[in-house]
C-alpha cells in the first residue's frame, strides 16, 4: 500500500488540526494543570470528539462503531500529539476499545463498545505492577469464586484510572505468560482504591489497589495474554503517532525561533552550529513519519509483521522526541528553560510517553530478540 | 504518451518473461559480487566471460540497455508501466544490468533533459549500445564542496574551446573516451553564472591522466590535465554560461545514486556467526543495541525511500530531499562496514597482499570517501537546513 493517507483519511486530520486548535490547544493543559483539575480532562471537549466520531473510528458497525480503521485514529493521535491535549482517547479507544474487540466476548462487545463509541464509557488498563514496563511480570492473582473471579493486587502507572468507568486488569490464574488474563472490574466496586497521582506531563496516571476484588474474565481463559500483547503492539502504534506529532511541533517551534531570535545583529539560524543539528533533526523525524504511517497501515492490514512494526516504531520515535525536546529547549536558550514558554511542556511529554508501554531500551532489546540476537 | 490496457501488460509480462527466460545465462543471474562483474562497454571493451558479453549483446540489440529511453535515441521506448514490469521481471531472475556507465546514469539523463536534437541523435545511441566510455569532470584540487569556484577555463576561439585546468576524482578518465566536464566559460561573471557544460574527447594531445591510490588501497579514480585541449563549440550542452543547472541536476542524479550498499551477509547473521550468543543474546553486549539500531534505521530509511516516492505520485515534489538521502545512507554505511570491521576482529583489519584480500579492511577504508563524493554530508545539512528548513543565510 502506498505510504501515503488518502483523502477521507486526510479530511479527518484536518478537521482534527482545527476543533484542537481552538478548544485544546497547550494552554488548555497548563489550565487544567493550573486549577489542579479533579479530571484531569475536558469532558465537554470528549463529549465532542464523540460526535466527531473519534471515539468509534476503530469500533466494528456491529458494536456502533464506525469502522473506520487505525490510520484515520492516529491521525487524530498525531494532531493530538502536536496540541499535547489530555483526554481518555489512548487509554479508552486505543487500549480499551482494542483489547476488548480483540478478547471480549459478544456480551462484553455488545455491552461495552457502543457505550465507547457513544463517548459515555472511560476504560483504563491496569497492567504495571513495577517501575519499569513489564507486561510477564505479574503478581496480582485472580481466583475463581462462584460465576466471577476475585483479584487482589497493586496496580502502577494506570493511564486515565481516576476518571475510569470500567478497568480492564491484568491477573495471573497461573504461573507462565498463559496464566495471565484480563478481568472487567467495575470502578465502584468493593475493595478498590484509586490513587491519582501526579505526573510530569500533567496527564492522569492513578495507582490501583485491589483486596479480593470481584471481577468479570474478559474473553476466555488462556487467551488473555496474547490479546493483550497485539493490544499494546496496536496501542504502541498509536501512542508512536502522537509522539510523531509532538516532535514535529516542538521542530517547527523551534525553526521558527531559530528565525526570529537574534544575537550579534543576525538571526541565530544562521548560525551552522544550529543549522546542522536541524538538519539532523530533520533527518530523523522523517525516519519515523515513515515507520508510524507504515506500522499504522499494517493494523488495518492484520499484517504478520505488527509486532517487528510496533517495535522499530516505539523506539525510534522514542529516540527522536528526546532528541528533539531536548534540542528544542536548548536552542529557544533562557526562555526555553521558562516554565512560562509552552516548550517544555513538550519534552516533559515525551519522557511519559517514552515510559509507556515500553521505552527506546525496552524495544530496542525486544527487537533484537524478535530477530534472534 | 502510449496508454496500456491490463491485456498489454499481461503479455508483454508474458513475453518479457519468457525472453529473459531464454535469452539471460545462468552466470548472469546474481547482484554484481565484485568490480569484474560490472561490464562497463567503451571503445575497447573488456569482458570478464562470454556469458556477460552475450548477455551484453542480446540487450543492447533488444534496445534494453536502457529500457525506457526514447526508441529514436537507441533506447526500449518502454512506457512507466512496462517498465516496471521490466524491472520486476530483471529482479525475479536476479538478472544483474548488461552495461553500467556513466553515460546511461548521468550523461544520457542531462542530454535527454538538457541537449540539442543533434546532440541526443549523436550521443544517446552510443550510450545506449556501450560504444564509448564516459567520465565525469566536476572536482577540482581548489574546488571540493565550493565546487561553483572551478578554474579550469575553456576559451572561445571562434570554432572551438580551448581547454586549461585540472580535474580531480575523475572515475576511470584513464579508461575513458570521453569527459562531461563544467568549465569556466565567463571569468567575470560570479561564480555560479559563468559556468558550461561542455563534453571533450580524451583521446587528444592536451589531455592527460594520473590514478589515484586511496586508503583502500585502489581506486578507480584520477586527476585530469587539460593543457590547450580543444573540443568544438556545439559539442557545449544547454546555454553558455548556465552550466550550473545541469550540475545541479546531475548532482542531484548521483546523490541518490549513493546510499545503501547492499551485502551479501546482514550484520546480525554475522555477528551471531561469528560472536555466538549467551542465553538467547549475543555475547557482546555493546554491539548488540548498535547493530539493533542500525538495522531499525536502514529498515526506516527504505521505507522513507518508498514513501517519497509514494508522495511524488501523489504529487508532493520531493525538492531538495536527495541532500536527506544522500547524509542519511552514507553515514549507515559507514556505520555498518565499521562494525563488520568490529564483529571479524583480527580478520576484520586483515589487508592481505592482493585488493581482493581484506575485504573487510579495505572495504571500510573506501566507505570513508561515501561521505565526501558527491557532495559532502556537511553540504548536505546546509542544502537541508537551507532550501528545505529555510534557515537563514549569513
Amino acid at each position: 500500500m502506498a505510504l501515503v493517507i488518502n483523502e477521507e483519511q486526510q479530511m479527518l486530520k484536518t478537521s482534527a488540526k482545527e476543533l484542537l486548535k481552538n478548544r485544546a490547544p497547550v494552554s488548555a493543559l497548563r489550565l487544567l494543570r493550573d486549577s489542579k483539575d479533579s479530571k484531569g480532562y475536558d469532558p465537554q471537549l470528549w463529549q465532542e470528539m464523540a460526535e466527531m466520531g473519534w471515539t468509534a473510528l476503530n469500533i466494528p458497525e456491529a458494536y456502533g462503531g464506525l469502522d473506520f480503521g487505525y490510520v484515520g485514529l492516529g491521525q487524530i493521535m498525531e494532531e493530538m500529539g502536536r496540541t499535547l491535549t489530555a483526554s481518555p482517547l489512548f487509554s479508552t479507544v486505543w487500549m480499551g476499545a482494542t483489547v476488548i474487540n480483540l478478547a471480549g466476548n459478544v456480551l462484553q462487545k455488545e455491552s461495552l463498545l457502543p457505550a465507547i463509541a457513544e463517548g459515555t464509557q472511560v476504560v483504563a488498563l491496569a497492567l504495571e505492577e513495577t517501575n519499569r514496563h513489564n507486561p510477564s511480570r505479574i503478581s496480582t492473582t485472580a481466583i475463581a469464586s462462584g460465576e466471577g473471579y476475585v483479584l487482589s493486587g497493586r496496580k502502577v502507572f494506570v493511564l486515565d484510572g481516576h476518571i475510569a468507568d470500567k478497568l480492564v486488569v491484568v491477573a495471573r490464574t497461573a504461573d507462565g505468560d498463559e496464566g495471565i488474563n484480563l478481568f472487567l472490574v467495575d470502578s465502584k466496586v468493593e475493595g478498590l482504591s484509586i490513587e491519582r497521582k501526579w505526573m510530569m506531563d500533567s496527564r492522569n496516571s492513578a495507582t490501583v489497589t485491589l483486596e479480593n476484588v470481584s471481577a468479570e474474565l474478559l474473553g476466555e481463559e488462556g487467551e488473555g495474554f496474547a490479546a493483550l500483547e497485539k493490544m499494546m503492539d496496536i496501542a504502541r502504534i498509536g501512542l508512536s503517532a502522537e509522539m510523531l506529532g509532538t516532535m514535529q511541533e516542538a521542530f517547527e517551534r523551534t525553526i521558527a525561533y531559530l528565525k526570529e531570535r537574534t544575537q550579534f545583529g543576525v538571526q541565530i539560524g544562521s548560525f551552522q552550529a544550529l543549522q546542522h543539528r536541524a538538519a539532523l533533526m530533520y533527518s530523523e523525524i522523517e525516519l519515523c513519519k515513515s515507520l508510524v504511517i507504515k506500522s499504522l497501515q499494517a493494523i488495518d492490514e492484520d499484517s504478520s509483521d505488527l509486532t517487528k512494526l510496533a517495535c522499530m516504531t516505539k523506539a525510534k520515535v522514542g529516540e527522536t522526541i528526546e532528541l528533539v525536546t531536548n534540542e528544542a529547549i536548548q536552542m529557544h536558550g533562557g526562555i526555553g528553560v521558562t516554565d512560562e514558554e509552552e516548550i517544555g511542556f513538550f519534552m516533559k511529554r515525551a519522557r511519559v510517553a517514552q515510559r509507556t508501554l515500553g521505552d527506546y531500551h525496552y524495544h530496542l532489546d525486544r527487537f533484537a530478540k524478535l530477530n534472534g540476537f | 504518451m502510449s496508454t496500456t490496457t491490463q491485456t498489454d501488460i499481461k503479455t508483454f509480462r508474458a513475453e518479457t518473461r519468457a525472453w529473459l527466460e531464454e535469452n539471460c545465462p545462468q552466470s548472469m543471474r546474481s547482484p554484481y559480487r565484485s568490480a569484474e562483474d560490472i561490464f562497463w562497454g567503451g571503445s575497447k571493451p573488456e569482458f570478464s566471460s562470454e556469458d556477460q558479453k552475450l548477455w551484453f549483446e542480446r540487450m543492447r540489440d533488444k534496445g534494453w540497455t536502457a529500457p525506457a529511453w526514447p526508441k529514436k535515441y537507441g533506447g526500449g521506448g518502454l512506457n512507466k508501466a512496462e517498465y516496471k514490469v521490466f524491472k520486476e521481471e530483471m529482479a525475479r531472475i536476479n538478472a544483474r544490468p548488461p552495461l553500467f556507465s556513466f553515460g546511461l546514469m548521468m550523461l544520457g539523463p542531462a542530454l535527454l533533459y538538457f541537449g540539442s536534437e543533434e546532440q541526443k541523435m549523436k550521443y544517446i545511441p552510443e550510450i545506449c549500445r556501450g560504444e564509448i566510455w564516459w567520465c565525469q569532470g566536476y572536482s577540482e584540487p581548489g574546488s571540493g564542496s565550493d565546487l561553483a569556484s572551478l578554474q579550469t577555463r575553456a576559451e572561445d576561439m571562434g570554432d572551438h574551446f580551448l581547454i586549461n585546468g585540472q580535474k580531480i576524482w575523475t572515475s576511470y578518465a584513464d579508461q575513458a573516451d570521453k569527459i562531461f566536464c563544467l568549465v569556466r566559460t565567463n571569468p567575470k561573471a560570479p561564480k555560479h553564472t559563468g559556468i558550461s557544460f561542455v563534453l571533450i574527447d580524451m583521446n587528444q594531445e592536451g589531455v592527460t591522466t594520473r590514478p589515484i591510490k586511496l586508503i583502500s588501497g585502489k581506486s578507480p579514480f584520477c586527476e585530469t590535465f587539460f593543457d590547450n585541449a580543444k573540443t568544438p563549440k556545439e559539442n557545449l550542452v544547454g546555454t553558455l554560461n548556465d552550466g550550473w543547472t545541469i550540475a545541479k541536476y546531475l548532482l542531484t542524479h548521483e546523490r541518490s545514486g549513493i546510499g545503501l550498499m547492499p551485502a551479501t551477509q546482514s550484520l546480525q547473521d554475522m555477528a551471531i556467526e561469528e560472536i555466538g550468543l549467551e542465553n538467547g543474546v549475543l555475547a557482546d553486549p555493546i554491539l548488540r543495541p548498535q547493530i539493533t539500531r542500525w538495522m531499525i534505521n536502514e529498515a526506516a530509511l527504505k521505507l522513507t525511500t518508498e514513501r517519497t516516492m509514494d508522495e511524488a505520485k501523489a504529487g508532493q515534489s520531493p525538492g531538495a530531499k536527495s541532500a536527506f538521502f544522500k547524509y542519511y545512507g552514507t553515514e549507515l554505511n559507514k556505520e555498518q562496514s565499521e562494525m563488520r570491521v568490529v564483529i571479524k576482529g583480527f580478520e576484520g583489519v586483515e589487508w592481505g597482499e592482493d585488493y581482493n584480500d581484506g575485504k573487510l579492511a579495505r572495504g571500510m577504508c573506501r566507505t570513508k570517501g561515501n561521505s565526501i563524493e558527491g557532495g559532502t554530508s556537511e553540504v548536505m545539512l546546509n542544502i537541508i537546513s537551507k532550501r528545505i528548513l529555510g534557515l537563514p543565510s549569513r
